[in-house]
């Protein structure tokens, strides 16, 4: 039943942090394919979990070389003979030593059943300092470098005393800063128009073996700090004084900007230096650069646009007439130090604060392809800004960083199972094995993903293909289970493997359509099918996509879907595209959800705030609106709301049912703040006002300017008395829902014809 | 450390810096056979009156025999003692040339298998020479000659005799000669000492010669044991006894001394002049590097030796001179004639026969002509002194040839330049290019745009025309100039040098008085000067933008060497207060001049010393390969606004790198990157570069050692001067177009390639400093000073400099430190007070006797704060149809200087020996044309030397036996290179004191009480014959400077001026004067101050005693005698000129 299935889905997505679009599984291939959506799941693999402390010990693998499952709830146990079956392989495996005095009332926790996810800390190899790379750009309004580098100071209170520090700032020129040295503060320049490979860049700062004779000569002290080998980066409680002092030094690059022009910003080869930086020093070892940039790349390799301020930085327009010059190259040149960057474990962040574009459709494969992120702003000098930016060095409850370094995801799957692929803040790894399917959805071809930075609110999409024969009968035990295994670098430092093993029942469709039926989760289905959408249109053309996803299943939200910044370009500029994109590849279902379609709530004197359609029919003058789209919160004030407000009636005690209702909103907002990353940006407009717009771009246009006109109903006179009636018209050319619901019913019976 | 490569028999000798040195022995046999001279003709008259000087040869046979010379000079003053005997000698039949040829045939070192090393060097020299020099010179000396000599010197004599001694024991050796053994030995022991004035070195005294003769002559009487021959050795001998006779002549002397000191104080102002002189530097190490040919002959000179030996008295014989006696007196005793005169195949058999003979004469007296018959340079500078120096030079007119640059003296700007600032090599050109090709006298000017003047003379007016800016011929772009000839009542003028006709603008019109001049002549420097300068204006700026002040930016090397050596902190320290004191315009309370610095080594480190910091800022810069700058603010900044940051940032420098192991440099990117500083900053400037060593990491610009002495005397031997990669020239290139001059100091340990490294400072304008092996301790106050120096010194910047020349002739070619990049124009980076540049002209029409010939130099340049400024020297010269007036107006020292600078640059394309042989070709022509055109008819022996001329050939062979013509085998490659380059800066004084150092004996100042310390001494001749072992020398040659102490100073002299109680206490090497409360001590160390200041480089001091090892380093600088890399003494270069002249003539 579907209160059953609904708590059902609740349960798991609590404990496991996986939401299935199908929870039954149908049994073949055929059926499967039949069902349009595919098999996927949504994979939170760091789900905060307060209540699942990790064990102290090491995992038990499955002996059998290819398969390397580990010990899990499924597992059938011999206690006798100390024996367990392997649920993927059917291996049996002899319990270590440790576990000689296992018994059916002393069971390891991993084989409990409320134990299907379970942490364990490895305690063996030498822990890693985190590290914090800033990689900041100065070619910055005074005011805004100003604020930027109070944030920078201020986030050094907030990192690990131990957490190693280093410093790259650019604008004309890159200059790597050393942070060990007294009196004298010393950096190391760069020319910023030059592309170095990562064993010149290792030279250039000293790096290499060889370019450090001096530490042959004193053989003394061999290992004793092996991090100390890097003037470049250091531990904070080291250095915070010295590096808050050069912070605060710090000026806007110096050279001359003429009239007309951009000024000369090196943020490739600064990137490219960041990089080559860990790669020497830190390989395989959790680490940020945190890019923090105020304008496009406007020199040397992965430029976006010249320094002529009269040529505009590229459009979609420009894009799809193959007119963006730099892009390919950009995107080429960021992609490289993206890959290299995930090779070595290490995340990059970008944040980006500007009036107008900065690059990020070029520059969208750093934060994508190893988990870093993305933040886009007007200004450093916004709490936009400093509030996401204080956000990325929050707590949880253990008192630990809310991030994650370096983790590997594997994905184990029965045999009735390929793994097709997955969509997220990964790249591949290109393990090859037998549950790799040859299909590919998304990141495919690969059992295992490299996931260099991720929190408690990471989630990748991972699409499966049924691959069971139809003729075949369900399987053995009726159930497919799948594992994934998650070693990463907790923000303790420890190792850290989180393992999740998760069991579904196979239904044979023809039989069993009802139940697979019911077990259908729309929700999770409409994120991994939009999700698709966005990878898709990532790489293939726009209306390319929008057909493809019209054939496939047509629900409400794919309404809203089309219309979407993830897939719709229009009014949005490449950089904003890719920024949203790279949200909605990663957040949770819930906040996808959010982005797809927007929340909206009323506020009135009629009753508690309540949802109300996302609709133009929602706008009502003694309403006020709260509109949550995850990267906006908007508060819209009703017509007759916002003249009492102007009026002044809150302030009268008479009316504090006015003030109450003015403020109920704000408080939601407020609470809705508090917990989004990033930090949305947050509207207070009314009816009439410049802002509204954001509202009203969202909202279902069922009257436009077209109908209204069209149908004559409203006397050009009457205009305004009439909307507070039936709503505000929407200046708008899209079709609305209904138009679209009547156009998809003529292509439905059209099509099943 | 410098090897030295070894020839077969080597010694090693420490030198102050540690170099050791090796060298070979030659010892030259003189040749023996000397003609004794009929008649000698050197008829004082004539060199003293004389429009000319001759040398009669004698008539007798062609070969003339240099014993005339000497014959001469014995006679002279023998007078006393021996003279009758040796001319009777003479007269006898004498071997003559022919016999000499044989020697110089053999070079190779003959039976001794004497150094071949020698013959190979002294290429044609040698033979050639040889064979010349053997000519028959007679140089009478005349009475007068002698007369002037006149005992003065008594206390020299004296002095001398006991001195002589010091050879003695060499001598007496001979005298027993016998066992070959015994000789070998005592040559051996001869060369080691040094090889050291055997001769009677009394003759200290400036006219020296006749002292070296005397003793010679007193020696004959004693060796009359010998024979003949003796007399060479006798001089040993003679010590006992020879002395007295020895005596006579060096009193002689003192006379003339006297007479010169005259002179000295004539010139009062000599003092003012030197004033103003910067400390110089000296070369680098210049104990050591610098002494080039050192070389013992010993060794080689045994075999010969032995044979002499054999027969003790005889050997000259041996030579089968037939009169062995003549032979050896003159020559020095081998007489014998065979040999060699050193120069030129210098290890002769002869020499041999010179162990043989008397062991100690050997080397110095031999063959000597009579040296004080032959035109003496310190003569000629005393006579310019005395006749010159009490007037001013008054430049009103046209043609006049000014004093010596050795003398002292003022100018009057009247309307010519003054020769500070032009000197040219004739006042009166010919009209013809066929005149001027018959006389192959070069047609050339030392221009010296920015020479700094004594207080008493004031510096050029500027003028200021306003928006207009100068006014200038409107055909040929001359500057208006007291030559433009204003005609039509004063409406138009017409251009002296292309004669086109202009208007004058309105705002300039002046109406003329009635000899056609204008009125306000007087009032306009530019009608009325020589020399003056305009404001320029925006049109004469770059990008038509006034240029914004200039910059000096430090690059200090801190790479192994230099932090290891104290270099950095010692420059760190200096800089402090050093900063202070950078270059102003005029009156400025400050300077406008911004500083910048950069550390390096394989790397480069920038720093940021902004004011507004508290701490200076290090950018290190790793992309060599190319090279930009870091930051633009903060960079190049104030002194006084960014003190405090400075002076942290120089505090911390040697902190900084005080455990570096870093010993890899770069230099090219070093350089780029101070010129892409400033041109980020818009601005010309300066680069100072401290550097250590051969760049030889990965970058832009990097050398290999690529030293290699096999090359010496091949045809290949110009690699070694030319630059190893084009990468420096176009960087330097580069540098002119941005006016980023580059001076560089070196401190190299080793081969550096100076030849390469000086190729940016030497396009830019810059100097170069080189400081072999330095060491705080050793070096400290020469580098000091020279820093101190070329950071004050006014500089002019992003200059260029442009020669006009009126019709008829037009310049064509330029030696100097600058860059052309198309064939008038002079850039120059930068350009300071002592930087020097010759300009050669050739005909291109006929000129006119009347109308003359005029030269306009126009120097455009950036002042200290930045002003553009044209600078204006104009200079007329006479023409002439008759090649007597151009000989009669000649002024040797700007030929040589001319000379040097062209066969320096020719070292670059050809083979050295063609250089030298091009030398002497021209030098031949030059007087061979005077001979056949000017010279009253005369037999072909006699040499006839143009008044004007006659130094240049003692000169002439200077430059013939420099280190870069004929380097010894311890001169390293980079000291040709460096010497060269300086060579090409210098101007005429310093080019003439560098040729022929100045020699001055010291204690005669303690006898002539009154002098007051800035009054230098009579120089005496560089020979070592005129050393008086009683004596102490200071000697001087613009980079070096050394303190001979004879061996048998007196106790009281030692103690007054080391403070130690016997010569055998003093330090050798020793580099500083104890301070010490005595007259003599107060006055050797105000002479030694008082010639520092008169260069623009510190020269260190280098104490040497007599016959210690490093006296070697010493004998190089006597120019008058054989070298060791075989170098011709002045007598055999004269001889050998002669003949070349002959075969002109024939």
């Amino acid at each position: 039943t579907m209160a059953t299935y609904l708590e059902f889905i609740q349960q798991n997505e609590e404990r496991d942090g996986v939401r299935f679009s199908w929870n039954v599984w149908p049994s073949s291939r055929l059926e499967a394919t039949r069902m349009v959506v595919p098999l996927a799941c949504l994979l939170t693999p760091l789900k905060e979990r307060p209540d699942l402390p990790p064990v102290q010990y090491e995992p038990v693998l499955c002996s059998r070389p290819t398969c390397k499952a580990i010990l899990n709830p499924l597992c059938q146990v011999d206690y006798r003979a100390k024996l367990w079956a392997c649920n993927f392989c059917f291996q049996r495996n002899q319990f270590p030593p440790a576990y000689a005095g296992i018994s059916e009332v002393n069971q390891p926790a991993e084989l409990m059943p409320q134990f299907s996810t379970i942490e364990y800390m490895i305690q063996r190899g030498a822990q890693s300092p985190l590290i914090f790379l800033y990689v900041v750009d100065t070619c910055l309004e005074e005011d805004d470098l100003q604020a930027l580098k109070e944030s920078l100071q201020m986030s050094l209170s907030l990192l690990p005393p131990d957490a190693l520090v280093g410093l790259i700032t650019f604008g004309r020129m890159v200059q790597v800063h050393e942070l060990s040295c007294e009196g004298i503060s010393k950096s190391y320049v760069f020319r910023g128009t030059k592309d170095l490979t990562a064993k010149q860049i290792q030279d250039m700062l000293g790096l290499s073996k060889t370019a450090m004779p001096m530490q042959q000569a004193r053989p003394a002290q061999p290992q004793e700090h092996p991090f100390a080998s890097s003037r470049f980066l250091q531990p904070v409680h080291k250095i915070d004084m010295n590096l808050t002092d050069l912070l605060g030094e710090l000026q806007r690059d110096p050279w001359p900007v003429t009239q007309g022009k951009r000024p000369l910003r090196s943020t490739g080869v600064a990137l490219s230096i960041a990089v080559g930086l860990l790669e020497g020093t830190f390989p395989n070892t959790g680490a940020r650069i945190m890019l923090f940039t105020g304008g496009p790349p406007t020199q040397g390799p992965g430029m976006v646009v010249g320094d002529e301020l009269k040529v505009p930085i590229r459009s979609w327009h420009d894009i799809e007439k193959d007119n963006a010059r730099f892009m390919k190259k950009a995107t080429k040149h960021y992609e490289m130090l993206a890959n290299r960057a995930a090779t070595n474990g290490h995340c990059i962040d970008i944040y980006a604060c500007a009036l107008d574009q900065t690059g990020l459709l070029e520059m969208k494969c750093c934060t994508n392809l190893t988990g870093g992120h993305m933040v886009m702003g007007d200004s450093f000098n916004t709490s936009l800004f400093k509030q996401t930016f204080q956000r990325i060095f929050s707590k949880d409850f253990n008192g630990d960083f809310r991030m994650a370094f370096g983790a590997t995801l594997d994905v184990k799957t029965s045999r009735e199972l390929k793994i097709a692929g997955a969509i997220g803040p990964c790249v591949s790894l290109n393990v090859k094995g037998p549950c790799v399917s040859e299909n590919e959805l998304g990141v495919g071809g690969t059992s295992q993903w490299k996931i260099c930075g991720l929190d408690s609110t990471s989630t990748l999409g991972i699409y499966f293909e049924v691959v069971n024969q139809h003729n075949a009968p369900v399987p053995q035990g009726g159930r497919g289970a799948i594992q994934f295994v998650t070693q990463y670098q907790h923000a303790s430092t420890q190792r850290r493997v989180r393992v999740t093993t998760i069991a579904r029942n196979w239904a044979d469709a023809q039989s069993q359509l009802r139940h697979i039926e019911a077990a259908f989760d729309q929700e999770a289905a409409a994120v991994l099918m939009a999700r698709l959408g966005v990878f898709r249109a990532e790489s293939e053309e726009g209306p390319d996509v929008l057909r493809w996803l019209d054939r496939q299943l047509i629900r409400l939200f794919m309404f809203h879907l089309r219309r979407s910044p993830f897939l719709q370009v229009f009014n949005n500029s490449p950089d904003e595209s890719s920024y949203y994109r790279h949200h909605f590849a990663r957040q949770d279902l819930t906040q996808s959800l959010i982005m797809i379609q927007p929340i909206l709530y009323s506020y009135s004197f009629h009753g508690p705030p309540e949802p109300v359609l996302l609709d133009s029919s929602s706008i009502l003058a003694d309403r006020i609106l709260l509109m949550d789209t995850f990267f906006q919160i908007v508060i819209y004030l009703g017509e007759t709301i916002a003249q009492w407000r102007k009026a002044g009636y809150q302030d009268m005690p008479e009316y504090e049912n006015f003030k109450h209702l003015l403020q109920a909103p704000l408080d939601d907002a407020q609470e809705i703040l508090q917990a989004r990353f990033p930090m949305p940006r947050y509207i207070n407009t009314e009816h009439g006002g410049s802002q509204a717009r954001f509202l009203l771009s969202k909202v279902n246009p069922s009257q436009t300017h077209n109908n209204l006109y069209a149908w004559g109903q409203i006397p050009a006179n009457t205009f305004i008395t009439e909307f507070q009636e039936t709503g505000a018209p929407i200046l708008t050319d899209d079709v609305s829902l209904q138009v679209f619901m009547d156009h998809l019913k003529k292509l439905a019976v059209s099509s099943a014809s | 450390m410098r090897n030295i490569r070894v020839p077969e028999r080597v010694q090693t000798v420490d030198v102050a810096e540690g170099v050791s040195r090796l060298w070979s022995v030659r010892v030259e046999l003189p040749w023996m056979t000397r003609r004794p001279p009929r008649n000698r003709k050197w008829s004082l008259g004539s060199l003293t009156l004389g429009t000319k000087s001759n040398l009669d040869l004698e008539p007798g046979e062609e070969g003339l025999r240099e014993t005339g010379y000497h014959q001469s000079g014995y006679g002279g003053q023998p007078g006393s003692t021996v003279p009758p005997i040796p001319y009777g000698t003479y007269n006898g039949p004498v071997p003559g040339y022919q016999q000499a040829p044989p020697p110089g045939m053999s070079r190779a070192p003959p039976s001794s298998g004497a150094p071949p090393a020698s013959t190979a060097q002294g290429p044609c020299g040698p033979g050639a020479y040889g064979q010349i020099g053997q000519g028959d010179i007679q140089n009478g000396p005349s009475s007068t000659v002698q007369m002037q000599r006149p005992p003065g010197s008594q206390s020299f004599g004296s002095a001398p005799l006991a001195p002589v001694v010091s050879q003695p024991a060499v001598l007496q050796p001979y005298g027993p000669p016998p066992t070959s053994a015994q000789v070998t030995a005592q040559l051996a022991g001869m060369q080691i000492s040094g090889a050291v004035a055997p001769v009677p070195p009394p003759s200290g005294v400036g006219y020296g010669p006749p002292t070296s003769l005397a003793s010679a002559s007193g020696s004959f009487p004693n060796s009359g044991l010998y024979g003949s021959y003796p007399q060479g050795q006798a001089l040993p001998l003679s010590q006992a006894q020879g002395h007295p006779g020895a005596q006579p002549p060096q009193r002689s002397v003192p006379p003339q001394a006297s007479s010169f000191t005259p002179a000295t104080s004539g010139g009062p102002r000599m003092p003012s002049m030197t004033g103003p002189v910067p400390p110089g530097q000296s070369f680098g190490g210049p104990p050591i590097s610098q002494p080039n040919h050192v070389s013992s002959p010993p060794t080689q000179a045994l075999p010969s030796g032995t044979q002499m030996t054999g027969s003790p008295g005889p050997p000259p014989p041996m030579h089968s001179s037939p009169q062995p006696g003549y032979q050896l007196q003159q020559n020095g005793s081998f007489g014998p004639g065979r040999v060699p005169q050193a120069n030129y195949g210098s290890p002769y058999p002869g020499a041999p026969s010179f162990g043989s003979q008397p062991g100690p004469p050997q080397p110095l007296p031999p063959k000597r002509l009579d040296p004080d018959a032959i035109p003496s340079p310190i003569q000629v500078i005393e006579d310019d002194r005395n006749n010159r120096g009490s007037e001013p030079f008054v430049t009103g007119v046209r043609g006049q040839v000014p004093p010596l640059v050795t003398t002292n003296f003022l100018v009057k700007d009247q309307g010519n330049a003054s020769p500070r600032y032009i000197r040219c090599t004739s006042y009166n050109i010919p009209c013809t290019s066929d005149m001027a090709k018959q006389a192959q006298v070069p047609l050339a000017a030392v221009i010296k745009p920015l020479a700094r003047l004594p207080p008493e003379e004031a510096s050029p007016y500027v003028v200021d025309h306003g928006e207009s800016g100068p006014l200038r011929c409107n055909r040929c772009k001359a500057y208006m100039c007291p030559f433009m000839q204003f005609i039509e009542g004063g409406r138009r003028f017409q251009c002296c040098f292309c004669s086109c006709i202009n208007d004058v603008p309105p705002q300039y019109f002046q109406h003329l008085d009635h000899t056609g001049k204008r009125v306000d002549a007087y009032d306009r420097p530019e009608l009325s000067l020589g020399s003056y300068e305009f404001l320029a204006t925006v049109d004469y700026c770059k990008n038509n933008k006034f240029p914004s002040p200039p910059a000096f930016i430090f690059m200090i090397d801190v790479s192994y060497n230099a932090i290891r050596s104290g270099l950095v902190r010692l420059l760190c320290e200096e800089l402090k207060s050093l900063l202070d004191f950078l270059p102003r315009d005029g009156r400025a309370e400050e300077s406008a001049i911004r500083v910048g610095f950069v550390t390096y080594n394989k790397v480069l480190h920038f720093y940021n010393v902004k004011s507004s910091l508290a701490q200076p800022q290090m950018m290190v810069v790793s992309d060599v390969a190319d090279m930009f700058v870091p930051l633009l603010d903060g960079f190049l900044v104030n002194v006084n606004e960014s003190r405090a940051v400075i002076t942290s940032l120089l505090d911390q420098i040697p902190e900084m790198f005080a455990d570096t192991r870093e010993t890899e440099t770069v230099f090219a990117p070093v350089i780029q990157a101070g010129m892409e500083a400033l041109k980020a900053a818009e601005c010309a400037g300066k680069l100072f570069l401290f550097h250590t060593s051969l760049p030889i990491a990965e970058a832009p610009g990097k050398l290999k050692n690529r030293d290699d002495r096999k090359l010496i005397n091949t045809d290949k031997e110009k690699i070694l001067f030319q630059p190893q990669t084009g990468a420096y020239q176009s960087l330097a290139k580069e540098c002119v177009a941005q006016g980023c001059c580059v001076d560089l100091f070196l401190f190299p340990n080793q081969y550096v390639d100076v030849a390469t490294l000086s190729v940016v400072p030497q396009l830019t304008g810059g100097s170069v400093y080189k400081y072999a092996c330095f060491q705080v301790d050793n070096d400290q106050e020469r580098f000091l000073s020279d820093l101190r120096w070329d950071v004050q010194k006014v500089v002019g910047f992003d200059a260029v400099m442009r020669v006009r020349t009126s019709t008829g002739i037009r310049a064509v070619d330029f030696f100097g430190a600058f860059y052309m990049s198309n064939t008038t124009d002079v850039e120059l980076a930068g350009l300071d007070g002592d930087k020097t540049v010759t300009v050669e002209f050739k005909h291109d029409d006929r000129l006119n006797e009347e109308s003359g010939a005029l030269l306009q130099c126009a120097l455009l340049y950036t002042s200290c704060a930045g002003q553009r400024r044209l600078r204006i020297h104009n200079l007329a010269l006479n023409c002439c149809t008759q090649l007597a007036d151009l000989y009669r107006n000649c002024e040797t020292d700007t030929l040589i200087n001319y000379m040097a600078k062209f066969a320096y640059r020719g070292v670059l394309s050809s083979p050295v020996k063609t250089v030298r042989d091009a030398l002497i070709t021209q030098c031949a022509q030059i007087l061979a044309c005077y001979r056949k055109n000017c010279a009253s008819p005369s037999s072909a022996g006699q040499l006839i030397l143009p008044e004007c001329m006659k130094l240049l050939p003692v000169y002439l062979n200077c430059v013939l036996k420099s280190d870069v013509l004929q380097p010894g085998a311890e001169v390293t490659t980079d000291d040709r290179a460096y010497v060269r380059q300086l060579v090409n800066s210098m101007d005429v004084a310093e080019t003439n004191v560098f040729f022929y150092p100045r020699l001055l004996p010291v204690v005669r100042l303690r006898t002539k009480s009154p002098i007051e310390n800035t009054t230098e001494p009579p120089a005496v001749r560089a020979s070592e014959e005129r050393l008086s072992n009683g004596d102490i020398y200071l000697l001087e040659n613009g980079l070096n400077l050394f303190l001979w102490v004879g061996a048998s100073v007196q106790q009281g002299v030692v103690q007054s001026l080391f403070s130690v109680s016997s010569f055998s206490q003093i330090t050798s090497g020793l580099s500083v004067l104890p301070v010490l409360d005595n007259p003599l001590s107060k006055k050797v160390r105000g002479l030694i101050d008082s010639l520092r200041a008169q260069r623009s480089r510190y020269m260190k001091l280098i104490v040497v005693k007599q016959e210690d090892k490093l006296e070697m380093l010493f004998k190089h600088f006597l120019v008058e005698d054989k070298s060791l890399s075989g170098g011709a003494s002045y007598v055999d270069f004269l001889c050998h000129m002669h003949k070349e002249i002959r075969q002109l003539l024939s």
